[in-house]
């Protein structure tokens, strides 16, 4: 084989994904990301492979990669490996791809993901495109996604259709802009790629059952490690903080007449939205049925989560002030004159006590 | 024992965005800021320097402007500042940036007793790499994500914040250790230090500096020399007026699932 | 004036902190309270604010006049009652020992002031002296070994409940008339004979305690007097020159802070369809709101940099004085009527400024007391 040179591209063929484990356990942004390489590999005509790192025993867990779509999974097992440490992983990432000499290799952007990327980027030689929301290889994809999802006139740009890198496409200054990034010149062409946001396929126990499993055993010296992990502690969840919380679902005057029925009511949605926290207008902090720390607006906190649900809230500006920069905004309002549906995404005309229970059953059916 | 600290110059994206009509961002219209993770790091470094003697440098890549940022450093307590600024560098990637870097570093010096600390990630770009990329190039250990970092003798034992929980990591130094808010609450400059900070050492290197350093390949920094380059940037789709769903209760909860379910909402 | 890049980064430095350090829950708490803050205060001196303008010989940090008034106003922008805290040391308090202080006394005075450990404030005012300074009964007699026994009443003195010391000017040679015969003292506030008047309930500046100093037979040892006998007076006019610096940034941040709030609102708040903002009425209000603070500022930026260059800067810092005392109390009603009802209640930052705004046009020489200073040198 010939000597690992990351600018001889044509050496390089294939698309890996790196699948973290925490605990034996697979996460499921391998699942996203599998599902997702999987149709790269189609458009690029060539084999998915996950390559799945742990301790002894992990290889049981490599068909169900294979299941979500994966051809052949590597699978590297050392006690060293049974913990994440960067030095490990990352010498048995780099040994794998300087062997393999994959075209491709993606990686959930977690904490652990976005440490080992940069380090076996660097040491590959090659660059990496951090926490990508969207990735084509064939044109034409790019330029239909470009269609939908951005203000770029395709019809008027000329595109080379026969480009093959990889397009990672990711948000940049804090979503104002989107960028898409190339590596034209080195392989493999890494990212890393935001948890959530890539959609799981359904699995497939027979494409679990075909699925290629490669067992290799990683060269590690372990009295050469420098890194020694002292423990690894699984904290519950704490109360989210209003201004750190993804979802914030909030009651106003419109909640008034049964605060405990539209208390539990916000707290349900918030949970159906994947968790989240219940805020409150001013006037029913006013009214003293909600505590102060709940108050979001101008005299109380400024939130933006990812999404915002105002309930039974006009919206004056003075609670605008305090969420107008969620990332999306959802409201329901008897009265569809209120300023609050100005600044919605979404608007729902009618009585919270009897809509919210209907969007929480619309929304887990969907789930 | 010298602490490095890499901090970044970058526009404030927590305000109002400037955007060309090219879509790029006008960093010219908008407040320029020291990176906030960055000034964890600083932080770390002054705490520690109070501990036991320490001299804390403050090493950034950017224009001759940035400079200013520097003396702020300064004025908060650095005690050196180094500057490292010349066209060639400019318009890098991560993986041409952290060369450039450890280059400089490799430079300056780095000893068994030394540290350096960055800040997680910068939020112009938010890649968090440049700090695990320069520990490579300098072969150095690295821990990213600190909460919490305690230090006995050359051994230092840091809190690395997972998703669910922490990890707590042992390495020795010479080590590079990324920095988030979790980990401390950064100090202000100080009138003193305002006030001396024309004072202190400030060093600019150049390319003409560096460029023999073994670390740094001339042929993969700059724009044209990133491995990583733009292939478009544009403007999501302006947002109007929000949708009204219309229909019974049931109905419109439907529509909305529907909507929240093509974005990946649920 | 342009800033350069140390008063710049000073200027950074100050607005930073006063942003984020002088919080809703703070000021609130100030206003309910009525009370000093110690920890804001120690905070501030950790950083190094309480000694700015003191310097670097006596433990302060060795800045100049424009520092000083970037400072005043930087505070005073977010907070006009937390301005008076880190002022007093620069000004009234340290000032006269600065400036007819022994080396002794400087040494022994000035590092923990400058510091925050100790607070010093100015007596000047008595029930019977306010703007006529001559009017002071307070007496200091001389004994025979020198030291002296103070008695009498100064009053609406400004930080005396928290004060170590206190800056006293008493009368000692009665057979002279009017403001001559006056010499200034350092006064410790724990001598036997030194008593407080009950706190003063106050229109703004709610969070900074003023009451009466009331000395009765209190004996002071010679050391105590600063400067010449006799020749107080002139100590006190000096050192509230350079606090009507002060007192001068302090109307800019005031205006500024209130030009700030008045046009975040107007842009906010919709009526008849659209930001009241796009009404002239409002609009045109604003734009005389900020040519007003602007020109305050220049004003005092102007006086400072006299002051620093050596050069005489009374009728200076009068101007800025009686300027942006006016200016601030102007910019406050029209912020507060461009808020409208929402003005008048206490949710809306608007409203403080607005009181605390009243008392710049009174304190360290009223605006009337300015004008006699102005016209006295114009028809010298």
């Amino acid at each position: 084989m010939a000597e690992y040179k990351s600018s001889a591209i044509e050496e390089f063929s294939n698309i890996w994904v790196f699948c973290e484990q925490r605990d034996g356990k697979l996460m499921n942004t391998d699942f996203e990301l599998i599902s997702e390489a999987r149709k790269l590999a189609d458009q690029r005509g060539s084999k998915l492979v996950a390559l799945l790192l742990g301790g002894e025993g992990i290889g049981d867990l490599a068909k169900e990669l294979g299941g979500y779509g994966a051809d052949q999974v590597i699978v590297c097992e050392d006690p060293a490996l049974a913990v994440y440490t960067n030095e490990a992983y990352s010498k048995v990432v780099c040994d794998m791809v300087m062997k393999y000499k994959p075209e491709v290799l993606l990686i959930g952007a977690s904490n652990i993901g976005r440490d080992l990327g940069p380090r076996c980027a660097a040491r590959l030689h090659t660059g990496l495109t951090a926490d990508c929301t969207h990735l084509d290889i064939d044109m034409n994809t790019y330029v239909d996604f470009l269609d939908k999802n951005s203000n770029v006139d395709v019809k008027n740009t000329e595109f080379k259709m026969e480009d093959v890198n990889m397009k990672m496409t990711r948000p940049a200054f804090g979503g104002h802009l989107m960028a898409t990034i190339i590596c034209p010149r080195f392989r493999p062409c890494m990212a890393t790629v935001r948890p959530g946001v890539l959609k799981k396929e359904e699995y497939d126990q027979t494409k679990a059952e075909a699925c290629e499993i490669t067992i290799v055993k990683p060269n590690i010296d372990t009295a050469a490690l420098h890194e020694k992990v002292l423990e690894i502690v699984k904290e519950a969840k704490e109360v989210v903080d209003l201004i750190g919380a993804d979802v914030v679902v909030s009651i106003g005057n419109g909640a008034a007449k049964d605060i405990e029925t539209a208390k539990k009511l916000a707290l349900e949605l918030a949970d159906a939205l994947g968790g989240g926290v219940v805020g409150s207008s001013r006037a029913l902090v006013d009214a003293g049925l909600m505590d102060a720390d709940r108050q979001v607006g101008q005299t109380g906190k400024t939130v933006h989560p990812k999404v915002y649900v105002a309930l039974g809230i006009s919206g004056a500006i003075q609670h605008q002030a305090g969420m107008q920069n969620s990332e999306l905004i959802i409201a329901v309002n008897k009265n569809e004159n209120e300023p609050i549906f100005e600044i919605a995404d979404y608007g729902l005309v009618g009585d919270l006590f009897k809509v919210v229970p209907e969007m929480i059953n619309a929304i887990n059916s969907m789930k | 024992m010298k602490i490095y600290v890499c901090v970044k110059q970058v526009p404030d994206t927590s305000g109002v965005v400037a955007v060309n009509p090219d879509g790029t961002m006008n960093r010219a219209k908008m407040p320029a800021i020291i990176n906030p993770d960055d000034l964890n790091a600083m932080e770390a470094a002054l705490q520690l320097k109070e501990k036991e003697c320490a001299t804390v440098v403050a090493v950034s890549m950017g224009p001759p402007q940035a400079g200013e940022m520097m003396r702020e450093l300064l004025a908060m307590g650095a005690d050196e500042a180094v500057l490292i600024s010349g066209r060639e560098f400019g318009g890098s990637d991560t993986f041409a940036t952290s060369q450039i870097i450890a280059g400089a570093i490799h430079h300056l010096g780095i000893k068994e007793e030394d540290l350096i600390l960055c800040g997680r990630q910068a939020i112009d770009g938010d890649t968090a790499q440049v700090g695990p990329q320069i520990a490579e190039k300098l072969h150095l250990p690295q821990v990213t994500y600190a909460t919490e970092i305690i230090k006995e003798g050359n051994t230092y034992t840091v809190k690395r914040a997972l998703e669910d929980g922490y990890m707590s990591i042992q390495v020795k130094s010479p080590c590079l250790i990324t920095c988030i808010k979790e980990l401390n609450e950064p100090r202000y400059m100080t009138v003193e230090g305002v006030f001396s900070a024309d004072e202190k050492p400030l060093t600019v290197l150049d390319y003409e500096a560096l460029k023999d350093e073994p670390l740094i390949e001339t042929e993969t920094i700059g724009l044209n020399g990133s491995p990583t380059n733009i292939f478009k940037s544009f403007n999501p789709p302006v947002k109007g007026k929000g949708e009204m769903f219309v229909g019974s209760d049931k109905e419109m909860a439907m529509q909305l699932a529907e909507k929240l379910a093509e974005k990946h909402v649920i | 004036m342009i800033l350069d890049q140390k008063h710049l980064r000073f200027q950074k430095l100050c607005r930073q902190f006063a942003e984020t350090e002088f919080t809703k829950d703070l000021l609130d708490k100030l206003e309910e309270t009525g009370d000093f803050d110690w920890d804001i205060f120690r905070k501030m001196s950790k950083y190094g604010f309480c000694g700015v303008k003191i310097p670097k010989e006596y433990g302060g940090a060795g800045g100049d006049y424009l520092s000083y008034a970037i400072l005043v106003e930087e505070f005073a922008r977010v907070s006009p009652v937390l301005s008076i805290y880190a002022n007093t040391s620069n000004s009234l308090g340290g000032g006269p020992l600065m400036l007819a202080g022994s080396e002794e006394q400087k040494q022994k005075y000035l590092p923990p002031v400058a510091r925050g450990d100790k607070i010093m404030v100015f007596a000047l005012t008595e029930p019977g002296a306010g703007s006529d300074a001559g009017g002071t009964t307070t007496r200091a007699e001389e004994q025979a070994d020198g030291s002296f026994i103070l008695n009498g009443r100064k009053t609406f003195i400004s930080g005396a409940p928290v004060a170590d010391y206190c800056i006293v000017f008493a009368k000692t040679d009665p057979k002279q008339k009017g403001s001559r015969g006056i010499s200034m003292f350092v006064l410790d506030m724990k001598l036997p004979g030194v008593s407080l008047g009950k706190p003063e309930h106050k229109m703004g500046i709610i969070g900074y305690p003023t009451c009466d100093v009331i000395m009765e037979d209190v004996h002071v040892p010679a050391d105590a007097l600063v400067g010449k006998k006799d020749k107080g007076f002139g100590y006190a006019m000096q050192t509230l020159d350079g606090g009507r610096l002060g007192m001068a940034a302090q109307g800019v941040g005031i205006a500024q802070g209130c030009l700030e709030e008045a046009v975040k609102y107007s842009k906010e708040r919709k009526q008849f369809g659209r930001p009241i903002a796009n009404f002239q009425a409002i609009s045109f209000m604003l734009a005389d709101m900020a040519t007003e603070t602007e020109a305050a500022r220049q004003l005092v930026y102007h006086a400072a940099e006299l002051k620093d260059a050596g050069k005489d800067a009374a009728m200076a810092c009068s101007i800025a004085k009686y300027f942006a005392a006016e200016a601030a109390n102007h910019v406050a009603y029209k912020a507060v009527q461009i808020h409208g009802g929402y003005g008048y209640i206490n949710e809306y930052k608007v409203e403080r400024f607005y009181r605390d705004a009243r008392i710049v046009p009174i304190y360290e020489g009223t605006s009337q007391v300015q004008q006699m200073v102005i016209s006295g040198m114009l028809l010298k």
